[in-house]
């Protein structure tokens, strides 16, 4: 039975973290997302789990890739400028393959910016962040709900593909309250690590948990590795959810709390009689690009809706590739678009100067 | 065994001491290492046990996290003093704080060794390096850092010692730190940390005898050999 309980989305992650397995946590205070690493001080202590919080997000990470080098399904959180500060140890997390889930509740920027709901850290998470050519599977939920299931997804894919996932919030997710099943998540056991430095307990040949490769021929191997399994991930774990795509004339496209406000966008333009569908891209990294480019054979024409001043409709100009015209409408500094704003870009498109 | 470091240079001595004493200690299955960014990053190549090779002056974070899954396991970190006292000086003195039960081998040199010789924190005022041209100048630079002073006034640090391996009676009592250090951790009392004064004949540009003399004529009087601080060890 469905047991629906009102809970925060900081701390439905937490909990959802816990029911997939997670039992070590190390963080470091930050708006919006401190209420996740209070959660996981008070619930790891209950269950026999690891809470630490570190002196740093710098640290944090660190810890991090010691648990996740030990075998251990491990998690941190934080917010865009505590991001930037662990980018060195995902790109040292990636480049060593350990599977770990970040997440990042993201607020205004640049600097210190602002405490409020942002989407300005898209660049950064989907197009490595830190230093060397690595990707992060990025995930972006839309509702509590989602929130929970796809912390539980990040772990397993993590696990899956011995890489770095991002859970990509805004401020707006993270803070708010919405009805929430944990009884029906379901999760995969934990996979066996034979890679991990567990200490040799028996076995005859160290474990060696590492991302220098001194030969450039050996380095170059290590790389082309990376991009046959980012390939076999953009080949597979590509997720986005289409309304009224199918007869759109107008399709918008639109993730996290923005995809919710857009599609209310949509239900006014809808109930006008126009044509206007959503894509909402669950995966951000990998991107949806195969799809948008199937659309734009039919669609006249797209309208990209961020928390920032332009970050994904980069991608999705790509992925149209010139095919149709491709609008952009953002807000930035924790300032969220209000349906009708939107709506008002939609007329505006199918029936103003830059028409369809 | 051969290995990559230089003819004269006190990480190859040291790199057997660490292992002699995980041998006697008998836990070699359980052992962990976290070799760090500078001439020892390789480390890992000299150890028949699981390791890690962590950021630069981030071992004593990784430890934690590998402490805090496995917390049966001999965990620790091979740090130089650039990658301990400059970068990483945050998770030194965090991890101290915290008393991480691990062990930290750190390797004082007095110079950046795998960069080409550049100032480091725990330079000598006056010494001359590729980024003190002049000799390390007071009001620039400020007076080299001393480690093992400083951590012994954190609370969860159980063990801490300088040693030098410059001859064979030193070599013996820095065994004797490293051994008693990993026997703190295994008993669960905190953190522990052996400092051991070494040599860089390549950057100070001096012969390996030179640079040995050099070291106790220099580096010691400045770095006192001794146990600094040490728990009350248990009646056997
Ligand atoms: C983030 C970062 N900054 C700088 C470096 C370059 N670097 C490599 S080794 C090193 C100094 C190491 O000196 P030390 O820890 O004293 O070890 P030694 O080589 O003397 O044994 C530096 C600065 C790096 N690898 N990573
Ligand atoms: S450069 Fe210095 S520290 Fe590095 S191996 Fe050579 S002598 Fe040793």
């Amino acid at each position: 039975m469905a047991e629906k309980i009102l809970m925060k989305g900081n701390e439905a992650i937490g909990e959802a973290a816990i029911i997939a397995g997670c039992r070590h946590y190390f963080g470091y205070p930050i708006t919006p997302q401190t209420e996740l690493t209070e959660y996981m001080s008070k619930r790891m202590s209950n269950i026999g789990g690891v809470f630490v919080q570190a002196e740093s997000e710098v640290a944090a990470i660190n810890m991090v890739y010691g648990a996740a080098g030990a075998g251990a399904r491990a998690m941190t959180s934080s917010s865009s400028p505590g991001i930037s500060l662990k980018q060195e140890g995902i790109s040292y997390i990636a480049g060593a393959e350990l599977p770990c889930v970040i997440v990042n509740i993201m607020r205004g920027g640049p600097g210190l910016g602002s405490i409020q709901p942002s989407q300005c850290d898209y660049f950064q998470a989907t197009k490595g962040g830190g230093h060397g050519d690595y990707r992060n599977i990025v995930l972006a939920p839309n509702s509590v709900q989602e929130l929970a299931d796809i912390t539980v997804l990040s772990f397993e894919l993590a696990d899956e593909y011995r890489n770095p996932v991002m859970l990509l919030g805004d401020g707006a997710l993270g803070q708010m309250m919405e009805p929430v099943d944990l009884t029906m998540i379901k999760t995969k056991n934990i996979v066996s690590k034979p890679w991990a430095a567990t200490g040799l307990r028996g076995r005859k040949d160290p474990n060696i948990i590492n991302s220098l490769h001194l030969k450039p021929e050996n380095l170059e191997k290590h790389n082309i590795h990376l991009q046959e399994k980012y390939k076999e991930i953009r080949s597979k774990e590509v997720r986005y959810e289409a309304i009224n795509t199918e007869d759109a004339e107008l399709i918008m496209i639109a993730y996290g709390i923005t995809s919710r406000i857009a599609r209310s966008a949509m239900d006014m333009a809808r109930n006008k009689g126009m044509k206007v569908g959503l894509l909402r891209p669950i995966t951000l990294w990998p991107f949806p690009e195969l799809v948008i480019s199937k659309l734009a054979i039919r669609a006249q024409a797209f309208l990209t809706v961020e928390l920032s001043a332009g970050q994904m409709v980069e991608d999705v100009r790509l992925a149209v590739n010139g095919a149709k015209p491709v609008y952009f409408y953002g807000r930035m500094g924790g300032m969220m678009p209000s349906p009708k704003e939107i709506y008002e870009q939609i007329v505006n498109i199918m029936y103003g100067k830059g028409g369809l | 065994m051969a290995t990559h470091y230089c003819p004269g240079c006190h990480h190859g001595i040291i790199h057997r001491l660490v292992a002699e004493v995980i041998d006697e200690l008998g836990v070699r299955d359980k052992a962990i290492g976290v070799a760090s960014v500078g001439c020892s990053v390789l480390a890992y190549e000299y150890f028949t046990i699981d390791m890690f090779q962590a950021a630069h002056g981030r071992a004593p974070a990784v430890a934690t996290g590998i402490k805090r899954v496995h917390s049966d396991a001999t965990v620790f970190t091979y740090q130089g003093d650039g990658d301990l006292a400059a970068i990483g000086c945050g998770e030194i003195v965090h991890a101290a704080a915290r008393g991480e039960k691990i062990t930290t081998i750190f390797v004082n040199n007095a110079i950046y060794g795998m960069t080409g010789g550049q100032m480091a924190p725990t330079t000598l005022v006056n010494q001359v390096t590729t980024t003190s041209p002049y000799g390390r100048n007071l009001e620039n630079s400020g007076m080299p850092i001393r480690i093992s002073e400083m951590l012994s006034t954190i609370d969860g640090a159980k063990f801490i010692a300088r040693v030098a391996v410059n001859n064979p009676t030193n070599m013996s009592k820095a065994k004797q730190a490293i051994k008693r250090a990993f026997e703190i951790q295994l008993r669960g009392e905190g953190f522990t940390m052996v400092e051991i004064l070494s040599t860089c004949p390549t950057n100070w540009g001096k012969s390996p005898v030179e640079a040995a003399t050099w070291l106790e004529e220099n580096l010691i009087p400045y770095y006192p050999l001794g146990i600094f601080k040490a728990p009350e060890e248990v009646v056997k």
